[in-house]
């Protein structure tokens, strides 16, 4: 099905656009102006926190003739959303916080810049949680970004999950073709789920972290949010590869993604990990669950009931490992150099400069984290907390790395222990029960593995769920041509009814 | 080759207002690694640049930047350990040191807690001929320098320079195995002398190139070899470190004082607090920085942003193939082929420029001659010249070899030698042509000799008289014919015609 009308363009997969496109049937400049119309009527939906026509408008062009001569990669001209946590050249970049008021790089991150080289079209920044420490985009400098997805005959507005919440949202809303995410513990997957749309984070190393705000870099990988499987497959492609900037990036190559979707999984073997059954998760969440199994099965793909035994102490792991690298991490954003710099009073020193300067830049969420970091790094706990989570860590490495070894391909899991919830319904509560949404999610990040979010049906309120597919490393290939598969089963259309 | 044996020095004793007290002091040296680039970093090391022009984005840890490790840095750490006969690390890997300073701009010091580079080593302290004390190095690890705060520009504000931020620095870490305020001295004297020949660090301690912290404690007489037969430090005074130290003078001193404050302490019924000083060489007196209770909590931790650095073998093997010859070696060659004393040898081996000056004007030559000529004439002319390094000698090797040649030839006279040599010197030109061309040749033909002393004799029969009844008088003939020969007739022939004709 191929959308004509302007209004529709937006709505188009990257695949479709990339065909009509280079059939001549639109062009960037058109699919850009669609995007940029969507956009700015999609206010309420506090997706976009950064506008870039003018330079959308000018990289549209450029694509525009690229493709007439002929040489334009998949990604030429296709409009695309970015991460605010991604370092763009001489557009703001402040990882939706305020201590990086103003700051605008004078680099592009490493990812996006594999973008526009291959001619995608900016058209701006993406909302997300401050320094993507949240799961509902609550905790952004910007305000939330809101979910175009409501509960049936229910107006409360929902959260489009975090810390991506505003590439989802975009996305979901077809304000954009596609957009870049992050995900350290959850980020792209969890927002995907929550929107219904696919969201892939690759193996750690695959994408350069050069250029990304740094939250926790041990587990920080960027991936692309898009409308389907193949598209992450396309786009994965043009945002990795070997970076000698990030000397965590893997020198491998990258394989064509998008020719490995047949389709077919015969013969694959599918685990099911049964300590992912936690008490008092949602009946629909158990009951997609099931029917992602059958689906898998119809496909031809062997399940095979597994153990990942160390899988309850992750979530406590990575609320340990996680804060305590992003102590680390923010220590730069002390007001000294660049960004927001709290005024003084008479007498103040440097302790003052530095306090005054983080309370105000960070909000409550960044310095909870902060401070947590700072007191299992602190000497007397360091082995009790952050030395023990790290060999969890590698306990739970190496539950993946068994079933792996028995020749399990692929692990099938829900993303998320429920669909999206109110805006506010959490904020209120122990963070505890905030965090417990990447209960699925953290174990991917810690182990370092590929993880894909597919959505896979509505709930009983008619909210999209997503079912998580994890891969073997650097196997992205095998992973996303089994996410195809399940995508293809679950045969998921459904979009948000416009109310925005 | 020689095989020099040295006895250990005694340790420094301090007499306090009780009874007697020895020291025990450890060094961790801060040498910057001679690199063009920094440790992370492309952006230029070069000294005296204008503030804030040498820094990369990771150096102003702008967000999202990633440090790269500088692979000539790390080799750099790897000579240095070859160099002091340490085992090297093939696995090592890096931290972050955590602390808070506008001159830190990441918020942390990348470095090496856990897995350092470079294991233990040792390094031989010359203090005199046959005296030596042999100082164990108990690690080296790399790490990152932080920038400069300038507080005194203006009134109300601070200013920082970056340039120096995320340099390479090697840090060497010493046991306590140093016995006194002039061993701590020729300890980072033979460091850097070391690090000179390896070309690792320029070893420059005016530019904050070579600086030191040293850790210093007392105790009585029999603790510390108690200390060294168990290695344990229960056995020893508590420390206190006194940071930065970047003249020998000031390290003498500094420990010194502060020994005998420790003294002072423990004889009063006392307690040292381990802590944190600074030396206020105005004052000549060490001062407290920051005591034990308010020492950072740098929660150390791996940095996530680098992986383990791992070296291979084969690559180790390479460097240590082609490491050049060390200080030790040099001197018992010297000692062995020239056939130099320890000190002569030691005070060519000093620096690589004099030995390689002195092995060039000794090349085919008396060795011992050559060493003469280089430590006392050479050197005390450039001394005189304005303090003068040896590689702004205006002789040459080649030439001073000449002058050594015209004097084993029996040419010129050792006296007509320093003219020859100061002529050289203050004028440039080949001794021979020069030696030729104002007539300096030694006069050694006896029959000019005979003509000038006969000439002298007939002039002079009252002294002949004298000379004859008193031998001694025998000297002002000799005189009067090196006058007659403006210096020029050999000595010796001259003395034995005075002693035929008037004896």
């Amino acid at each position: 099905m191929m959308p004509v009308s302007g209004n529709e363009l937006s709505k188009m997969t990257i695949a479709e656009a990339r065909d009509a496109l280079r059939g001549g049937d639109v062009t960037s400049a058109e699919l850009t102006e669609a995007c940029l119309s969507q956009i700015e009527g999609a206010g309420a939906l506090g997706a976009f926190v950064h506008d870039t026509p003018e330079i959308a408008r000018e990289q549209a062009r450029a694509a525009d003739e690229r493709i007439k001569a002929g040489d334009a990669p998949d990604m030429c001209g296709i409009p695309l959303g970015i991460k605010d946590l991604f370092c763009t050249r001489g557009v703001p970049s402040q990882a939706a916080s305020r201590i990086l008021e103003g700051f605008k790089p004078e680099y592009e991150s490493t990812v996006s810049g594999k973008l526009l080289e291959a001619g995608a079209v900016m058209l701006g920044k993406l909302n997300m949680d401050e320094f993507a420490m949240g799961s509902s985009n609550e905790t952004s400098v910007y305000g939330n970004a809101v979910n175009p997805w409501r509960r049936e005959g229910d107006e409360a507005p929902l959260t489009p999950g975090g810390s991506s919440g505003g590439s989802a949202a975009a996305v979901a809303a077809d304000l954009c073709l596609a957009a870049t995410g992050t995900d350290t513990g959850g980020s792209i997957r969890q927002p995907a789920a929550f929107t219904g749309i696919t969201g892939i984070k690759p193996t750690y190393g695959r994408c350069s972290r050069w250029g990304i705000v740094a939250f926790a870099s041990s587990l920080d990988q960027a991936g692309p949010m898009t409308k389907d499987v193949r598209d992450a497959a396309i786009m994965l492609e043009a945002m990795c590869g070997h970076d000698a900037k990030d000397s965590t990036s893997a020198d491998l190559a990258v394989p064509d993604f998008e020719a490995m979707l047949t389709g077919d999984i015969k013969g694959k073997r599918i685990g099911i990990p049964k300590e992912y059954h936690m008490d008092g998760m949602p009946a629909e969440i158990e009951a997609l669950w099931a029917e992602g199994r059958k689906m898998l099965e119809d496909a031809g793909a062997e399940m095979v009931d597994i153990s990942l035994p160390h899988t309850k102490y992750a979530l406590p792991a990575y609320y340990v490992i996680a804060p305590a690298e992003a102590s680390s991490n923010l220590a730069r954003y002390d007001g000294v150099r660049y960004g927001h710099r709290a005024r003084l009073a008479q007498g103040d020193g440097i302790t003052e400069m530095y306090e005054k300067t983080r309370a105000e830049g960070f909000g409550h969420e960044v310095q909870r984290r902060v401070m947590v970091g700072t007191y299992v790094l602190s000497a007397g706990f360091y082995d009790a907390y952050y030395n023990r989570a790290r060999k969890v860590r590698t306990l739970i490495k190496r539950d993946f790395e068994t079933v792996f070894a028995d020749g399990i391909d692929a692990i099938l899991t829900p993303t998320t222990p429920s669909a999206a919830f109110g805006l506010g319904e959490m904020t209120e509560a122990d963070p505890v029960a905030m965090y417990l949404n990447d209960v699925f999610t953290v174990t991917v990040n810690l182990a370092g593995l590929p993880g894909i979010s597919v959505p896979a049906g509505l709930g009983s309120k008619g909210l999209p769920l997503g079912l998580q597919l994890i891969g073997r490393p650097w196997e992205e290939g095998d992973l996303l041509n089994t996410a195809y598969a399940l995508e293809q089963a679950a045969g998921f259309v459904a979009k948000p009814q416009k109310w925005w | 080759m020689l095989d020099l044996t040295y006895d250990a020095p005694e340790p420094k004793v301090i007499a306090g207002a009780k009874h007697d007290w020895e020291l025990v002091i450890g060094m961790e040296v801060h040498a910057q690694v001679s690199s063009k680039a920094k440790l992370f970093s492309g952006a230029s090391t070069q000294f005296g640049a204008e503030p804030n022009s040498n820094v990369a984005f990771v150096d102003a840890a702008m967000p999202g930047m990633l440090p790269v490790i500088n692979e000539f840095c790390v080799e750099q750490a790897v000579r240095t350990g070859l160099g002091l006969k340490a085992q090297i690390h093939l696995k090592s890997a890096f931290d972050r040191k955590n602390y808070f300073y506008p001159d830190l701009p990441q918020g942390y010091q990348i470095s090496q807690l856990y897995e350092p580079i470079v294991g233990e080593g040792e390094i031989l302290v010359d203090m005199e001929p046959g005296i030596a004390r042999k100082v164990r190095i108990e690690r080296i690890h790399l790490e990152q320098d932080a920038g400069k705060s300038i507080h005194d520009m203006d009134p109300n504000m601070s200013f920082v320079d970056l340039n120096r931020t995320g340099v390479a620095l090697m840090e060497i870490v010493s046991r306590p195995d140093i016995r006194g305020p002039e061993e701590a001295a020729a300890y980072v004297v033979k460091l850097r002398q070391i690090l000179r020949y390896l070309g690792t660090c320029d070893g420059n301690m005016q530019n904050g190139n070579l600086r030191a912290d040293v850790n210093v404690s007392v105790c009585r007489p029999g603790a510390y070899e108690k200390y060294m037969e168990t290695q344990d430090f229960s056995h020893l005074g508590t420390r206190c470190e006194i940071k930065n130290m970047n003249s020998m003078r000031f390290i003498q001193a500094a420990i010194d004082f502060e020994a005998r404050r420790q003294i002072r302490i423990l004889e009063e019924g006392g307690e040292i607090v381990q802590e944190t000083r600074l030396y206020d060489p105005d004052k000549g007196e060490t001062r407290s920085m920051r005591s034990k209770e308010e020492a950072h909590d740098y929660r150390y931790f791996p940095c996530p942003d680098l992986l383990p650095l791992e070296l291979e073998q084969a690559w180790v093997d390479d460097i240590a193939a082609h490491l050049p010859e060390l200080p030790d070696e040099k001197k018992a060659r010297f000692m062995a082929d020239y056939g130099l004393t320890e000190y002569d040898a030691s005070v060519l081996t000093a620096e690589t420029a004099s030995a390689a000056f002195f092995e060039k004007a000794a090349d085919g030559r008396d060795g011992k001659l050559a060493a003469n000529w280089v430590i006392n004439e050479l050197f005390g002319r450039l001394r005189k010249d304005g303090d003068k390094d040896i590689t702004e000698s205006p002789v040459s090797p080649e030439q001073l070899g000449k002058v050594i040649d015209l004097i084993k030839s029996d040419t010129i006279s050792g006296k007509i030698a320093k003219e020859l040599f100061e002529i050289v010197y203050t004028e440039g030109g080949d001794p021979e042509e020069i030696v030729e061309a104002r007539g300096m040749k030694q006069v050694t033909d006896t029959g000019a000799i005979e003509a000038a002393l006969d000439e002298i004799i007939a002039a002079n029969p009252a002294q002949v008289e004298k000379a004859k009844e008193n031998p001694k008088l025998a000297g002002w003939f000799v005189g009067q014919v090196m006058k007659a020969t403006g210096g020029k007739a050999n000595p010796k022939a001259v003395n034995e015609l005075v002693q035929k004709k008037l004896g």
